[in-house]
């Protein structure tokens, strides 16, 4: 266990390898979902829990299952959980439920997921498997609470529906639209992509 | 000693250029294309389509006072300082003097209404140049007419203010009011099937966008930048023919529901795209076949978005959309460079 750097693994998911800018996985979520702060939020935390739970599960039996069918047994652990996070979400938040829809269901294909379970997780012991979840599943959370909370901001003048801009300011019917979602994205990805070529040495420090 | 005989003859082709005047093998310049060079330039060709501009400018200002002439200059100062900004930021060579982005502008302020707020011009003008021009890589790079990107940008953003209209002050003067909300000829077409006369289109005595109003206006700057060379006859003429035939045979069908083909050219953005944004040089097919098939499909997505889609207007759309094709446009009607295909071609 010593021969793993687990605050690297946690951190990389934060910045070197944030989905979706940098690794651009799980776009689908990050476009159809993220119309308001709130919606960003909890499709990061449904995934973030799939995430963690997939990683730990698979981790834990990366050693019997043969290769031949380890991506259908993936996809049935994963859909375990999404199944758990459904109905969860319906339970407690129905309001959330009913705005995310379909895409809750949809996690079970969300490439962030399966591509960390094969990636990292059926190589890795279940610790740094946790600390892998736990970063890239915070480094999702956190990039589609941004996406929404500017959508949200610029398409209603609220983030998590308190009021921010006053009556002067017309909201921008286009950025919850689906168009809204590709501008921000593209934005976002140009930003993070030049914050990280600026400075290369804190991104591969330690 | 080495040394030197490898020098010499580096040396030795050198002083044969410096002798030029005499030796008459010299004048046979062996060179690759382009062999001919014009006067014109950007910065010449924008200047003269900035004055081709300005008779629509002025009609716009006669028409809705000095909202108008707000927002004609909003948009220029706002494309120019986001061209700067852009270009400063990407440590580009800052061309704001070409001229560019003040048609941009001045093109982006006649599709807006005349009571279009200022701010949000502002936006418009930094989503056309930014998002429409500069992303891209700048003038000659984009994919779409960076007026109209703005424009679209602003109807999806904005979808009620850029859908209210006043009538012209030449008629709100007459009743003794300021300003009055109206719908544009061709809402009334569409939602109310009242015909505007043909006469108030031509001159401009309607609702509308700044440049939406006076068709003689605009006919005017086309016909200049005809007369310059820097527009062929093909596009505006083949836009207009197609809106004609594909309108035409709406009315014809019906006369009663669908307007007569006059009534599609001189209403709406029709006039102002056909003559400014058609014949855009850098968003529009090169080749001739190309150039048909831009104006004619385009022609007919205007008809159709006008008579059957949910929007009065359809010739930002249409531009737009034929924008995206023009690269395969281009790509697929390539005229044959002489000796290529057949047989027995020298170049294979």
């Amino acid at each position: 266990m010593a021969e793993y750097n687990l605050w690297h693994e946690f951190k990389k998911g934060l910045w070197q390898e944030i989905p979706p800018f940098r690794i651009a996985l799980g776009m689908c979520p990050a476009l159809a979902v993220t119309n308001s702060a709130t919606n960003g939020i909890a499709m990061g935390l449904a995934t973030f829990f799939v995430l963690l739970c997939a990683n730990i599960s698979v981790s834990a039996i990366r050693k019997i299952v043969p290769s031949q069918v380890r991506i259908a047994t993936y996809v049935v652990i994963i859909a375990l959980y999404v199944t758990v996070a459904d109905m969860f979400l319906a339970a407690m938040f129905p309001p959330i439920s009913k705005a995310l829809g379909p895409y809750v269901p949809l996690i079970v294909v969300n490439c962030i997921i399966l591509g960390r379970a094969e990636g990292f997780a059926q190589k890795h012991p279940i610790v740094p498997s946790i600390m892998d979840a736990l970063g890239i599943g915070i480094g999702f959370t956190l990039s589609l609470a941004l996406m929404g909370s500017i959508r949200e901001l610029l398409g209603f003048g609220s983030i998590l529906d308190i009021k921010l801009l006053g009556n002067w300011f017309e909201p921008w019917i286009i950025m919850i639209l689906p168009a809204g979602a590709f501008f921000v994205f593209g934005f976002l990805v140009a930003i993070v992509n030049y914050l990280s070529s600026k400075k290369p040495a804190e991104t591969h420090g330690h | 000693m080495e040394e030197t005989k490898q020098e010499k003859p580096i040396e030795q082709p050198k002083p044969v250029p410096k002798e030029p005047k005499e030796n008459p093998i010299d004048r046979l310049v062996v060179s690759s294309s382009p062999h001919f060079s014009t006067e014109d330039n950007v910065h010449k060709i924008m200047h003269t389509v900035i004055l081709a501009l300005l008779p629509a400018c002025a009609a716009s200002i006669y028409f809705f006072g000095l909202n108008a002439l707000f927002l004609i200059i909003t948009c220029i100062v706002a494309c120019m300082a986001t061209e700067y900004a852009f270009q400063k930021i990407r440590s580009k060579p800052v061309t704001i003097t070409d001229g560019s982005a003040i048609i941009t502008g001045i093109l982006l302020a006649l599709t807006l209404p005349p009571s279009f707020p200022l701010y949000a011009a502002v936006l418009g003008s930094v989503v056309a140049i930014g998002l429409g021009k500069q992303i891209f890589g700048g003038l000659g790079y984009n994919i779409f007419n960076p007026a109209l990107l703005g424009r679209a940008f602003l109807q999806a953003a904005y979808p009620v203010l850029i859908t209210t209209w006043s009538e012209p002050l030449t008629k709100a003067a007459k009743q003794g009011i300021d300003a009055v909300s109206a719908a544009t000829p061709l809402a009334l077409m569409k939602f109310e099937h009242k015909i505007t006369p043909h006469l108030d289109l031509l001159f401009g005595n309607t609702a509308g966008s700044l440049g939406e109003t006076s068709a003689i206006a605009i006919i005017l700057g086309g016909l200049y930048l005809r007369y310059k060379g820097y527009i062929n006859w093909k596009m505006p003429l083949g836009y207009f023919g197609s809106i004609a035939v594909f309108g035409g045979i709406f009315w014809l069908v019906n006369p009663l529901k669908y307007p007569d083909p006059l009534f599609h050219m001189l209403a709406g953005g029709a006039m102002l795209g056909a003559w400014f944004m058609v014949t855009d040089m850098v968003t529009t097919p090169t080749t001739p076949i190309g150039q048909w098939i831009f104006v004619i499909v385009a022609g007919f997505l205007v008809v159709i978005i006008r008579l059957l889609g949910g929007l009065p207007e359809g010739v930002m759309y249409s531009i737009l959309l034929m924008n995206a094709f023009t690269p395969l446009i281009n790509r697929h009607t390539r005229p044959k460079v002489f000796g290529e295909g057949g047989q027995g071609g020298l170049t294979g």
